[in-house]
């Protein structure tokens, strides 16, 4: 009975570890899938969780404050949106600017939009958040019942994910958003609007990173500091290759990573003689090892891969 | 096709007036006038790089004319887009296929489709595409991966795409470039099949044949500009060549007779596998001389392509030998078979002959850059590659305004001239031309089969797959029939016909071919 306990407890620290993983990761999946490369998953995640806990805060409504980070990682992809679509950008640099200025700009939010009695800092301050909903007789089944101890956000990815899965390989604009980003002129030339795909799917795109970053302050930590991410934004970008730009896929990496994180969550909390820096490298170190296995292996089993023209600029006329 | 012309034309479907495209450097169409009848097939008909590709994107809106007006039934109309031309029933199969090679057939067929339903009942798609390709014989798996079909049945795709979203007005650009010439043939049957239904199509080619054969109506684009519009009926082939060309041209290829040497390439019983991992080459075995040019004919799909990738060492052989020059080559790398003086012309000269985004003097060098004087210690020298794709670009006639020119900026004859000098320049032992002269007009053509005739003379062995069956005749010397992975026979060009050579592409076994088996060596011996 112990040990299906301490099952319980990892898988549930494993979801609400996963779920801003999840989030960003499906973003950046339909944002790829366009063609468009976002490198700047790291800063739209800690923009749009300095937001959404500044929101929170003062207006006491967490849906607000989702809808906030939906807001500010829209903008963020934006302004990709516009450098790389429109003025051809290159999409490497483009993504790299965007994390280096939204990583400074939510630094720069998390010192100022805090209340006078706070020296004007959001840090170290306590406000809603998104606290675990246990629904009754599922929340009872022996381990599995982890899934129904979660918070409303990770409760909406169980009809996300399907959803997300659904759009994009049996639906006309799937088929579209597919097509665009494996061969645009070919898209272009069959009457798809290529421009208008790599716009939305990058908008929508970096709404739902928003939502990532939205989960770590209202829901994992909650609260604000500096660099909340830890770094999971970068890790959104193995993530997807793991997932072969299939959403279905990024709920297993976003768990790996999440699983890792608990484990050596409980080690610690248990007391462990391993130093914590080695445990808090373990995930990323995991997840990476396990990522380049994985891939590797696929690659060479199965005919699929990124699509085509990822990272590709797409103009009429262009030869 | 000719007798079902209206003689009293109504008002035409679709009129282009003026239309006049720059791009930096060329003017692509200059003032272009054309009209288009209901149930009329016209021929567009020019050189590469004519602007006959240009004047038709225009129509179709991926390219924005610097001037000029279209109507289309009378009405005058702006086409921003391929969405729009669409609307307006009009289509077109690019010349560059215009496919998702990761999606499916049935995926292909209806991306883009303006009044699709938000999710597609894949399993009607199908069904309509089964049909359609019935109708019209463009038998096809609606459920294929596009990476899994032969450029003859993408092509196919192609004309389904148009029919299933029920265009009026079609462009065919170049359709039978990828084409066997029973496919060719056959595409005329479907032409009528479109007439018939009272649509109109403008087939675009620089083949006069074509144009008598498919046409009502022929248009003569030169250097952008129309030379010469007539009634097919009143034409002849050499009056549209001197038009298309502007000049005389020759229709004769000088030819002595060949002088084989030693065996260069030896073949013993090879198998191979496709992509698809299903078997390509099953038990082939054949020999080339030194100074002789051996023809492969077969319909496309029939293993050409494994066997021009396993003798080069792109494609790895399951069982039997590989010899060049009597050293056993079975399963070396592609640098190995380089280094044996074995040169490659493949047949997709875009993708797998040139790097677009790199000047011709580097596609030139490609091959050479390796070794002194191109380079020393792994630095390239700059100057010498300068200098040697000067000589190269002189003589092989490549029209670039510069050697820094990036390939992809060239026509399609011009793409093929610098890989025939790259491929030419570094072959000792055996060249291995894969559809050489597909899609190439007919000056560009003359120009590569001599080429191939010039390496047999200076005692090359020379491999050539064709599917145009006036080129193996007239260059190779023998010809072996591929089917279904195996040579059928190999037959001396001098005394081949055509029905056997036809029969034998069909699967006919040597001893069944009418007449004597005289000319017929059997496979191997
Ligand atoms: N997108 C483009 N950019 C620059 N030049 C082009 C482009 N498309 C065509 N051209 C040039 O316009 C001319 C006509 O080309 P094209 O219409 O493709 O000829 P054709 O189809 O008759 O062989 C050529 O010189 C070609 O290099
Ligand atoms: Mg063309």
């Amino acid at each position: 009975m112990g040990f299906a306990l301490l099952l319980t407890s990892i898988l549930t620290i494993t979801l609400r570890a996963g779920t801003s993983l999840i989030y960003a990761t499906v973003g950046e999946i339909y944002t790829e899938r366009s063609g468009i490369l976002n490198l700047g998953i790291e800063g739209m995640m800690l923009t749009s969780a300095v937001v959404a806990f500044g929101v929170a805060y003062y207006s006491g409504s967490v849906w607000l404050a989702v809808g906030a980070a939906m807001l500010a990682g829209g903008t963020l992809a934006s302004i990709h949106a516009f450098l790389t679509v429109t003025m051809r950008a290159n999409q490497v640099v483009s993504g790299l600017s965007i994390t280096i200025f939204g990583g400074g700009l939510a630094s720069f939010l998390g010192e100022r939009l805090g209340p006078a009695t706070n020296n004007y800092a959001l840090v170290g301050l306590v406000g809603p958040r998104f606290s675990a909903v246990v629904i009754p007789g599922l929340s009872e089944i022996p381990v599995m019942g982890a899934l129904f101890r979660q918070d409303m956000l990770t409760y909406v990815l169980y009809l996300l994910v399907p959803l997300a899965w659904a759009y994009l390989y049996k639906t006309r604009d799937g088929l579209n958003l597919r097509a665009v980003g494996e061969n645009p002129q070919t898209a272009d030339a069959m009457g798809v609007n290529v421009m208008r795909v790599r716009y939305l799917a990058t908008i929508i795109g970096g709404m739902l990173v928003g939502v990532g970053g939205a989960h770590l302050s209202l829901g994992y930590a909650p609260g604000w500091s500096e660099n909340i991410t830890g770094g999971r934004g970068w890790i959104v970008i193995p993530l997807v290759i793991f997932a072969m730009w299939n959403p279905a896929r990024a709920v297993l990496g976003a768990i790996l990573f999440g699983g890792i994180n608990a484990v050596q969550f409980r080690l610690q909390a248990g007391g462990t003689t391993v130093p914590s820096a080695y445990l808090n490298m373990l995930p990323y170190l995991a997840t990476i090892l396990v990522l380049v296995a994985m891939t590797s292996w696929e690659t060479l089993s199965h005919h699929i891969g990124a699509p085509a023209a990822l990272g590709v600029a797409y103009m009429r006329e262009d030869k | 096709m000719n007798s079902e012309r209206k003689t009293a034309p109504d008002t035409p479907v679709l009129r282009m007036q003026g239309i006049t495209k720059r791009f930096p450097g060329v003017v692509a169409n200059d003032r272009v006038d054309l009209e288009l009848y209901p149930s009329e097939v016209l021929a567009l008909l020019g050189e590469n790089g004519a602007g006959k590709s240009t004047l038709m994107n225009v129509l179709v809106g991926l390219y924005r004319p610097d001037a000029g007006e279209i109507y289309v039934r009378g009405e005058r109309v702006e086409i921003n887009s391929p969405r729009d031309a669409a609307m307006l029933g009009i289509g077109m199969v690019h010349q560059n296929f215009m496919l998702v090679p990761t999606m499916t057939v049935a995926q292909n067929v209806i991306l883009g489709i303006h009044d699709l339903a938000f999710v597609p009942n894949m399993r009607e798609v199908s069904q309509r595409i089964r049909e359609l390709s019935d109708r019209y014989h463009l038998q096809v798996d609606p459920r294929a991966y596009i990476w899994q079909l032969s450029v003859g049945e993408q092509q196919r795709v192609e004309i389904l795409k148009l029919i299933y979203r029920g265009a009026s007005i079609l462009i065919l650009d170049e359709p039978t470039a990828v084409l066997t010439p029973q496919e060719a043939e056959e595409l005329g049957g479907i032409l009528s099949v479109m007439q018939s239904e009272g649509k109109s199509v403008v087939f675009i080619t620089h083949k006069m044949g074509e144009v008598i054969a498919f046409s009502d109506r022929v248009c003569v684009l030169r250097q952008g500009a129309v030379v010469a519009t007539r009634n097919t009926e009143e034409t002849t082939p050499r009056d549209l060549a001197r038009l298309m060309v502007g000049r005389e041209l020759l229709f004769r290829l000088d030819k002595q007779p060949a002088q084989p040497g030693s065996e260069v390439l030896v073949l013993r019983d090879v198998y191979a596998t496709n992509d698809k991992a299903l078997p390509a080459l099953s038990g082939v075995s054949l020999a080339i001389r030194e100074g002789e040019i051996l023809g492969i004919a077969g319909v496309a799909g029939n293993g050409q392509q494994e066997l021009a990738e396993a003798i080069t060492g792109l494609r790895h052989i399951k069982s039997g030998e590989l010899h060049i020059n009597n050293a056993n080559l079975t399963n070396c790398t592609p640098l190995k078979a380089i280094e044996a003086g074995v040169s490659h012309i493949p047949a997709d000269r875009i993708r797998m002959g040139s790097v677009g985004d790199m000047p011709v003097a580097d596609n030139i060098a490609m091959k050479g850059y390796r070794t002194p004087p191109m380079s020393k210690h792994g630095v390239l020298n700059r100057q010498r590659i300068g200098d040697f794709a000067r000589r190269m670009i002189e003589a092989f006639q490549i029209a670039t305004p510069a050697p820094r020119t990036h390939v992809k900026f060239l026509s399609g004859g011009n793409i093929q001239k610098t890989i025939l000098a790259r491929e030419i320049d570094a072959c000792d032992t055996l060249l291995i031309a894969v559809y050489p002269s597909r899609g190439l007009d007919v000056g560009a053509t003359e120009s590569v089969r001599r080429r191939l005739i010039e390496q047999r003379d200076e005692g090359r062995g020379v491999l050539l797959i064709s599917e145009d069956l006036d080129e193996l005749l007239t260059v190779s010397d023998r010809i072996a029939v591929l089917y279904e992975g195996r040579v059928m026979g190999v037959l001396d060009a001098e005394n081949a016909d055509r029905e056997a050579l036809g029969l034998l592409m069909a699967g006919a076994s040597a001893e069944e071919l009418p007449g004597a088996s005289s000319a017929v060596d059997e496979p191997g011996a």
